[in-house]
C-alpha cells in the first residue's frame, strides 16, 4: 500500500535513516557554480542546522527506501520490524535534494537504502540518483552513498565517479556479534568491500597526482560506523578494531554511534537507555589516536584492567595521565610537542601556541591559561617560569579534583 | 586628535588608507579618533607634529612592510561589532613599527584581543552560511531567492562571495538590518538595509524541512546544551525548524520511554516468508556446485581461523594459477595490496616478480604462485600498517593449506621465494643466503629451488638495488634451465 504523501514519506525515510551517525560534508575537492550547475564544496564542511540530541545536520539523510529483505536485530528496518514503509523514486530524490539545496538547508545528499531485490538493483538504485544530481541538473554540492557490500564492482566504480564520499558499516565491533546480530551480512564481505575501497580511492589520488583530468573517485575517502552498546564489546575491542579499520582501510572516520532505542524492538535484542557518555568516550579516544599520537595500549592503560572500559567520570587522557603520573611534571618551556600533547587539559591548538609562544618568551602559569579553555586541568602536569605543582601531583585526590562536576543533563 | 573617517562598519581600505597616512604623520594611537560614515576630514584635521620632519620630506624611517598575517587577521577583526575595533588595529599597528614579533606575543592583551575576534568573524561568518535561509518568490525576471538573516557581526560584506558560487546560477538577496546583498547572475551589489518584513513569510518547501527536521531527531539522545552551543538562541529566531524544539524536547522523555518500556512488536507475517525465500536462494548457490578441487579448496581457505591473524586482515589470500601447473612458487604472506586485492604477488613485490619472470623468460600465467601464510600479519599504524614477518606457529598452522594446495597441483618444479617459504617447505630455519640457486630437500615436494623473496631487493639500499635484482634474474634463469 503506497503512501501518495511526499511529507509522509520523507518523515518515514528521514525517520529510518537517523541512526546512521555520519554528518560529514568535508575534505572533498573544491568546486563551485560559477562556471555552472548549481552549489559548492570548499573543503569545509557546513552544519546547517542542529536538532535537539545535539547532532549537526549537514546533509539530507535518508533512505531510498526502507524495505528491507535482512533482519538485522538492531535496525528498526529490518524485515521482521512492524514499521511503516516507503520509498521514494530517485527523481523524488533528486528534486527533494536540490529544492533543500536552493533555500541553503543543506551542504547535499547522504543517501542509504534498504536491501531490496538484491545488492546490485539496491546498489544501481542509489547511483541513478547521484548521476542524475550530477549529470541532469549539474549539482556541485556534497553527495554521501552508502556502498551495499557484494554489489557488483562495475556499479561501485560508478558510486565513486559521482559520489564525495562511500561508506560501508561494520556495524559490530566483533564479527561473532554481526553473525549473532545481522545474520544477512558477512564480516568477510564488508572487509573486502572497504580494502576494494581504499585501492581504487589510492589509485585515483595517484592518477590525480600524475594528470589534472584523472577520473574522480570518493574524493572525500571512505567512512563506517560501529554501534556501541548492542554486543559485549568493550571499548579496547572498539577501539582496537578502530585502529585496524583506519590503518587497513585509511577510513577517514569510523563513527561511533550508541545503540539508541528503535520503535518497535524485537524480544531478541531489548532497548536500553543509549550509551552516550561511553560514545563520548570512545569519540575522545578515538582523537587520541589519530591526533595525539596515542597507541591503543597506551589508551588501555586508563581503561579498567579487567572489562577493558573506559571511565565515564572523565576523559581518557586525564585517565592515561593519572597512572603515568610519573611522566609529569612536563616543563611546558621545555617540553617537546609530543609530550605536550599528553598533558591534561592541552588540546593540539593550545599546545601549537605554547610552541609558538615560547620562540620570543619564557611562559608563565597565566600565558597558558590564557591560551586554553580548562583553566584547571593541566595545572598539576606542567611546571613553567613561576609555577610549580608541588605535591597535587602525588595526592590521592587528584582525581577527585580534576574530575568534572556533576552536571544536570538535559534541562531545557 | 586627528579624526579618520570610513565609509562603512567594515571598510578595511579606508581604515588602511587611513592608517598609512596617520602611521606617516607619526600620529600616536591616542591621538586618532575613529569615525564611521562622517565626511572624510583627516586630511583636514591634520596639521604636522610639532616634532615631525616638514611636510615635504618623505617619512624618516625606512619603508614599514606590515606582516601578511595581520593583515589576514586585520581584514576579520575590523568585521566585529565592538566599537574600539579600528582604535585597537591602530595600537598594533603602531606597535608592530618597533616590534616586528609583536603577533607572536600571543597572550599580549591587544593581540589576544585581535586573535579573538578575527577567532569570532570567522565564526560568525561561518554561522551565516549555514544559518542563511533562503525563500522563493517570483517576479516579473522569474524566481527570487530572499533572506532575512540579523548577524551579530559586520560579516555580510565578506561572506556574501560564498553565496555567489554556491548559488552563481540563482536570483538572490540577503537581507539585513544594515546592509542587503543582491546578486543578479552577474555581478553582486550591496545596497541599504531592510526590515524583516521586506522578506518573505513563507516558503513552499519549509513544511518539507520541518517535517525533515522533526524526523531525523531522536528523541533517546537529549543533548541541549550541545545544541545550543552550536545553533545559539540568538539566531532561532530567523531558523524556521527553531519553533518545533520546544515541542521536540517536550516529548523527547515521554517517546523514549515508551520505546523502552514497549513489549516487542510481533514479526510481520510476510518477514517469514522474505527471510524463508532468501534461505532457499543461499543453499542454490551454495559451495558444492561444479566441486573443482582448488576453488573449493579456496571457498574453504577463506573461512580459515587456524591461526589469529585472520582477525587483522581483510581477507586470505588463497594461490592462484592453473591447477596442472608444472611451476609453484611459494612467497611469504600477502602485503598490504594483496591483502586489500586478495589476490597474490600483485603489490610493489609483485611487480618486480613480474618483471624478473619475463626477463628470465617464465610464463607466470602458467605457474601456480601462491604463500606460505595466508593472511597478511600487520601491525596498524596511523593511516597504513606495518609489515610483520610470520613467526614458525604461524608458519606450521598454515601449512595445512600448502600441503593440499600441492596435494592437487603435484608441481614438477616448487620454488622458495625468501625465508619463511623455505622454512615452510623444508623446516629449514635459516641459510638462505648459501642455498639460494640451488635445490634443497623437501618433505613436502622432494626438492625445492630457492631463492630470496622480491620484496627483499625493495629492502635494499638504492645502490644495492641492481644488483640484487640481477641477482635474483639470475637464480630463475637457473630455474628455466633446470626445467627445461
Amino acid at each position: 500500500m503506497a503512501i501518495a504523501d511526499i511529507k509522509s514519506r520523507l518523515a518515514i525515510l528521514a525517520d529510518a535513516a537517523k541512526y546512521d551517525a555520519s554528518c560529514a560534508s568535508s575534505g572533498s575537492e573544491k568546486r563551485d557554480s560559477r562556471s555552472g550547475g548549481i552549489g559548492s564544496t570548499e573543503g569545509m564542511g557546513i552544519c546547517h542546522s542542529y536538532a535537539p540530541d545535539g547532532r549537526c545536520i549537514s546533509l539530507l539523510k535518508i533512505l531510498l527506501t526502507n524495505h528491507c529483505v535482512y533482519d538485522c536485530l538492531y535496525c528498526v528496518n529490518r524485515v521482521s520490524s512492524d514499521t511503516p514503509r516507503a520509498r521514494f523514486t530517485p527523481e523524488e530524490v533528486v528534486d527533494l535534494t536540490l529544492a533543500f539545496y536552493k533555500r541553503n538547508y543543506i551542504e547535499g545528499l547522504f543517501l542509504s537504502s534498504g536491501i531490496v531485490k538484491s545488492p546490485d538493483h539496491t546498489m544501481e538504485q542509489l547511483v541513478r540518483v547521484a548521476r542524475l544530481l550530477r549529470e541532469a541538473h549539474g549539482f556541485r554540492g556534497y553527495i554521501h552513498l552508502k556502498t551495499i557490500p557484494d554489489a557488483d564492482p562495475a556499479l561501485i566504480a560508478q558510486a565513486g565517479v559521482w559520489a564525495d564520499r562511500l561508506s560501508v558499516n561494520v556495524e559490530l565491533p566483533k564479527e561473532q556479534s554481526l553473525a549473532q546480530y545481522a545474520p544477512q551480512k558477512d564480516a568477510g564481505s564488508i572487509r573486502r568491500s572497504m580494502g576494494n575501497l581504499r585501492l581504487r580511492i589510492d589509485e585515483a589520488r595517484e592518477e590525480k597526482a600524475r594528470t589534472r583530468r584523472a577520473p574522480r573517485f570518493a574524493p572525500a575517502g571512505q567512512s563506517t560506523q560501529m554501534i556501541v552498546g548492542a554486543d559485549g564489546a568493550s571499548d579496547v575491542d572498539i577501539l582496537r578494531s578502530s585502529s585496524l579499520l583506519y590503518g587497513s582501510y585509511d577510513l577517514k572516520r569510523v563513527y561511533y554511534s550508541a545503540f539508541s532505542p528503535i520503535p518497535g524492538a524485537g524480544a531478541k535484542l531489548p532497548p536500553v537507555k543509549p550509551p552516550l557518555m561511553r560514545e563520548h568516550r570512545l569519540y575522545q579516544a578515538d582523537w587520541l589516536y589519530r591526533f595525539y599520537g596515542f597507541s591503543v595500549d597506551e589508551i588501555a592503560e586508563g581503561a579498567d584492567a579487567h572489562g577493558g572500559m573506559l571511565p565515564l567520570d572523565k576523559d581518557p587522557k586525564l585517565a592515561w595521565a593519572l597512572v603515568n603520573r610519573a611522566l609529569f611534571p612536563l616543563d611546558v618551556n621545555t617540553a617537546s610537542r609530543e609530550e605536550l600533547l599528553r598533558v591534561p587539559g592541552l588540546g593540539v591548538k593550545t599546545v601549537n601556541e605554547i610552541l609558538r609562544l615560547r620562540r620570543l618568551q619564557k611562559l608563565r602559569i597565566d600565558d597558558v591559561s590564557k591560551l586554553t579553555r580548562s583553566r584547571a586541568a593541566f595545572r598539576p602536569f606542567v611546571t613553567a617560569l613561576d609555577w610549580r605543582p608541588g605535591a597535587t601531583l602525588d595526592s590521592a585526590q587528584l582525581a577527585a579534583r580534576l574530575a568534572p562536576k556533576p552536571q544536570q543533563l538535559s534541562l531545557f | 586628535m586627528r579624526v579618520a573617517a570610513l565609509a562603512h562598519p567594515a571598510d578595511f581600505e579606508g581604515w588602511r588608507e587611513a592608517a598609512r597616512v596617520c602611521l606617516a604623520a607619526g600620529a600616536r594611537p591616542h591621538e586618532v579618533a575613529w569615525r564611521i560614515g562622517e565626511e572624510p576630514d583627516l586630511f583636514a584635521a591634520l596639521a604636522p607634529l610639532p616634532s615631525a620632519a616638514p611636510s615635504a620630506a618623505p617619512p624618516t624611517e625606512p619603508a614599514f612592510r606590515v606582516p601578511r598575517e595581520f593583515v589576514e587577521l586585520a581584514q576579520l577583526a575590523i568585521c566585529h561589532a565592538d566599537e574600539d575595533r579600528f582604535a585597537l588595529l591602530y595600537r598594533l599597528l603602531w606597535r608592530l613599527r618597533a616590534d616586528r614579533d609583536l603577533l607572536g606575543r600571543i597572550t599580549d592583551d591587544d593581540v589576544f584581543r585581535l586573535r579573538a575576534m578575527a577567532k569570532m568573524i570567522r565564526r560568525e561568518r561561518h554561522k551565516m552560511e549555514a544559518f542563511v535561509r533562503f525563500r522563493e518568490i517570483a517576479d516579473a525576471e522569474g524566481s527570487l531567492f530572499v533572506a532575512w538573516f540579523e548577524p551579530e557581526h559586520h560579516v555580510v560584506e565578506i561572506t556574501a562571495p560564498f553565496f555567489v558560487r554556491r548559488f552563481a546560477s540563482m536570483r538572490w538577496s540577503i537581507l539585513t538590518p544594515l546592509v542587503s546583498a543582491h546578486w543578479n547572475m552577474k555581478e553582486l551589489r550591496f545596497g541599504p538595509g531592510a526590515a524583516k518584513s521586506d522578506a518573505p513569510s513563507h516558503d513552499r518547501f519549509e513544511e518539507h524541512w520541518l517535517t525533515y527536521y522533526a524526523n531525523i531527531f531522536n528523541p533517546a539522545r537529549l543533548k541541549i546544551g550541545m545544541m545550543k552551543s552550536e545553533m545559539p538562541v540568538r539566531y532561532w529566531k530567523n531558523l524556521p525548524e527553531a519553533a518545533l524544539i520546544e515541542t521536540l524536547v517536550r516529548e523527547a522523555g515521554k517517546r523514549e520511554a515508551a520505546m523502552i518500556e514497549a513489549s516487542p512488536t510481533p514479526e510481520p507475517r510476510r518477514a517469514q516468508i522474505i527471510l524463508e525465500r532468501m534461505k532457499k536462494t543461499a543453499n542454490a548457490a551454495g559451495p558444492g556446485a561444479g566441486h573443482n578441487a582448488l576453488p573449493g579448496l579456496a571457498q574453504e581457505a577463506s573461512g580459515c581461523r587456524r591461526c589469529p591473524l585472520w582477525e587483522g586482515a581483510t581477507q586470505t589470500v588463497f594461490g592462484e594459477g592453473a591447477a596442472d601447473a608444472r611451476l609453484m612458487f611459494v612467497g611469504e604472506q600477502p602485503g598490504d595490496k594483496e591483502d586489500l586485492a586478495g589476490k597474490p604477488f600483485v603489490g610493489p613485490a609483485g611487480e618486480v616478480f613480474d618483471r624478473a619472470l619475463a626477463e628470465a623468460g617464465i610464463d607466470r600465467a602458467s605457474a601456480y604462485v601462491t604463500n606460505a601464510v595466508k593472511h597478511f600479519k600487520n601491525e596498524p599504524r596511523g593511516k597504513r600498517r606495518l609489515h610483520k614477518t610470520p613467526d614458525a606457529g604461524e608458519i606450521s598452522a598454515c601449512r595445512w593449506w600448502l600441503e593440499r594446495e600441492i596435494e592437487i597441483i603435484r608441481p614438477q618444479f616448487t620454488v622458495a621465494l625468501g625465508a619463511t617459504a623455505l622454512r615452510s617447505l623444508t623446516g629449514l630455519s635459516g641459510g638462505l643466503m648459501n642455498l639460494r640457486g640451488m635445490l634443497a630437500p623437501s618433505d613436502l615436494v622432494g626438492e625445492v629451488f630457492v631463492t630470496v623473496h622480491p620484496s627483499s631487493i625493495l629492502r635494499m639500499p638504492p645502490e644495492q638495488r641492481e644488483a640484487a635484482y640481477a641477482a635474483f634474474v639470475a637464480d630463475l634463469r637457473k630455474l628455466a634451465r633446470l626445467m627445461a
